[in-house]
């Protein structure tokens, strides 16, 4: 690189516009130190997680869900019993072990213990069929929340596609595109997706024996087949919108002024602009797919019979409610704070994200 | 506002149609007939029950012969009790439309109390008690609820006696089911509350030297209700559905019952009259409050 100092600059001519070197003074040691940088540049991210972890709520939301997380992991490794398992003791049928309260044996157990056995506790105690009770909500947790992230990635995905054609091409294409949304979107979701799920698990059933995912369970496939027919409708009215709203910003046009491809508008300019909404609104869509599992399992329509789930669990305990206040308060607490954890770090991404909020 | 109303309505026509074409089609998927049981009628009988039932007709056919026979009131028979839906219905709605009407009125009265309280009194203690609230209710699914009010209150404490017939005690089911909603309206209020304080013309009321009570009620509080009115329709689709699990909870034989009986029966025709029923109320409801939303409100264009 050539180096200018201020001889070696032209001088300037009359009524030329070039700049008169001769005006400039080279800048004190002082005023340079007022040149040096206060905070690291950030990037939009950085800066929203930076303001996500200030949130003592956000924060608590993250971590009651990496602790759901890690046990759900952890947890089917320590516990030596199966989600379906009808526990037997020394091989035997054991009638004792049924509705046991936390943390006690049976008298077989107990037997077995003091004859050296070493039998692992039960934490929530067991169910009325001799299950343990607490890996049946363990893996319920981990139902509810496969089915949440699934759910949601599914509506991300075929939502995004939609709205991003329907919004960038505009014009008939758009028309239709929206029309057909209009009309699913004033469809009642939830009574459409009963009768799709009473429907789908009859008709998948079928056809699904033998293959990889009927190991899967029917009910959660058509679970997730429902929400790919019925709920990326909103996701993709919001891509939609943002789409159009910021393809015609100044900003975008300013860049298509100077030349920049439609790869690199696209890219730099439209996608980060839209992402934090579109982040928010998925973070939003899990517990609202947790509900809707929990509520179809409730009302008898969730995952198959032995695989449980959180509103399957919970159903199932009313019968012995009474007795057993403990069976539905175990589940019933879970998915409340499953639910409140993702609408509080939901809130909170919004928060740290979207860009109309800040300031 | 004509043309708008014309097209909302064409919307919804479309909509019941394609809910009913769902309907029908998705339950006509489902192999088996519904004479397919263990024991097979005589193939004599057989074709008499099909042919009272039109099942010998081509499916298009059928469908229409459906639809025509729904808006004439009649739904079919259900296949387990061998009565006629629609009488279920309509006998089973009475207490539905009970237990819905009460819980959205009282959402909307709790809704718009707390939420106009939390946007006069913001960030004091008032305000970060309900918003508390709001947040600890938007995360509890209704059935939840619903079986903990049971539990404490009905079979714990003894306050409040178990639903029976003889003796309808509607308030913890009401309480299950408007909680959730109440809620969301709360924030709804709170919010378009607080973004009507910040207007000019709230300013200019006040430089003028309106009394405040006045300002909120007459200036403010008006205009802050505009966001509610679309919720009406949303809500009353809650409700609907929400009473399903409620009624089921608090074994309240309304409509919700029927359904979810009809589902664990797996009473096709049950499931596919009720669904379109609700499914009319709710396009109905959203209809009306779309269209109330358009009339209140002047400063929305009508293209």
């Amino acid at each position: 690189m050539r180096k200018f100092s201020s001889d070696k600059v032209p001088r300037k001519k009359l009524l030329s516009l070039h700049i008169d070197v001769d005006r400039f003074l080279p800048a004190t040691s002082e005023q340079k130190e007022q040149q040096v940088t206060m905070l690291p540049s950030t990037t939009f991210f950085k800066d929203g997680m930076r303001k996500l972890f200030k949130k003592p709520l956000a924060v608590f939301a993250i971590v009651v869900l990496s602790l759901m997380v890690l046990t759900i992991i952890i947890a089917p490794r320590i516990v030596p019993y199966g989600y379906s398992e009808i526990i037997k003791v020394e091989g035997k049928r054991d009638r004792g072990l049924k509705n046991l309260p936390p943390f006690t044996y049976s008298e077989m157990e107990q037997e077995a213990i003091d004859n050296g056995a070493d039998i692992f506790p039960h934490i929530f105690g067991t169910d009325e069929l001799g299950r343990d009770y607490f890996i049946r909500v363990v893996y319920g947790t981990r139902v509810s929340l496969t089915v949440g992230l699934f759910a949601s990635i599914i509506v991300l995905v075929i939502g995004l596609l939609y709205g991003s054609i329907a919004g960038y091409f505009g014009g008939m294409v758009d028309l239709i595109m929206m029309r057909i949304v209009d009309i699913i979107y004033s469809l009642p979701d939830t009574l459409m997706v009963i009768l799709l799920s009473v429907v789908l698990d009859k008709v998948i059933g079928e056809s699904l024996h033998g293959t990889a995912f009927a190991s899967i369970g029917t009910n959660m496939i058509s679970l997730f087949v429902v929400f790919a027919l019925l709920y990326w409708v909103g996701m993709a009215r919001l891509v939609r919108g943002q789409i159009l709203s910021i393809k015609n910003n100044e900003f975008v046009l300013a860049a298509r002024a100077m030349g920049a491809s439609n790869w690199r508008i696209i890219r730099k300019h439209i996608l980060p602009n839209c992402m934090s909404v579109i982040i928010i609104s998925t973070a939003l869509q899990i517990p609202s797919a947790i509900f809707t599992e929990s509520f179809l399992s409730f009302i008898g329509l969730g995952v198959q019979a032995p695989m449980p789930s959180l509103g399957s669990l919970a159903n199932f305990a009313r019968g012995g409610m009474q007795s057993y206040p403990y069976k539905l308060l175990i589940p019933a607490i879970a998915i409340c704070l499953i639910v409140l954890s993702f609408n509080l770090l939901g809130d909170g991404l919004r928060d740290a994200f979207d860009p109309k909020l800040r300031r | 506002m004509l043309k708008y109303a014309l097209k909302r309505i064409l919307l919804a026509m479309v909509s019941v149609f394609v809910i009913m074409a769902i309907a029908f089609f998705s339950m006509n998927a489902i192999p088996g007939g519904p004479f397919a049981k263990e024991k097979a009628p005589e193939p004599a009988v057989q074709a008499v029950l099909e042919k009272r039932f039109n099942l010998d007709k081509p499916v298009m056919e059928q469908f229409f012969l459906y639809i025509s026979n729904i808006f004439q009131g009649d739904f079919g028979i259900s296949l387990k009790t061998g009565r006629e839906i629609s009488t279920t219905i309509f006998e089973s709605f009475s207490i539905s439309a009970k237990l819905g009407g009460y819980s959205i009125l009282i959402a909307l009265i709790m809704g718009l109390i707390l939420g106009s309280t939390a946007a006069l009194t913001r960030n004091k203690w008032p305000d970060q008690l309900i918003v508390f609230f709001t947040t600890l209710s938007v995360g509890m699914p209704s059935f939840v609820l619903g079986t903990l009010l049971l539990l404490v209150f009905s079979l714990i404490l003894k306050v409040v006696p178990a639903w029976s017939i003889e003796n309808q005690n509607y308030v913890l089911p009401i309480i299950a089911l408007s909680l959730y909603p109440t809620a969301h309206i709360t924030r709804l209020t709170k919010s378009s509350l607080l973004d009507v304080f910040g207007q000019d013309y709230i300013r200019t009321a006040r430089a003028k030297g309106v009394p405040r009570i006045k300002v909120i009620v007459k200036h403010a509080l008006r205009n802050a209700l505009i966001p509610v009115i679309t919720y009406i329709g949303p809500l009353t689709a809650y409700s609907l559905t929400g009473s399903m699990v409620i009624e089921t909870i608090f074994t309240i034989g309304g409509l919700g019952t029927k359904f979810v009986t009809g589902i664990t029966n797996q009473d096709y025709p049950m499931i596919m009259g009720t669904t379109i029923f609700l499914a009319i109320l709710m396009v109905i409801m959203t209809l009306i409050s779309d269209l109330l939303y358009r009339a209140v409100d002047p400063r929305i264009s009508f293209d």
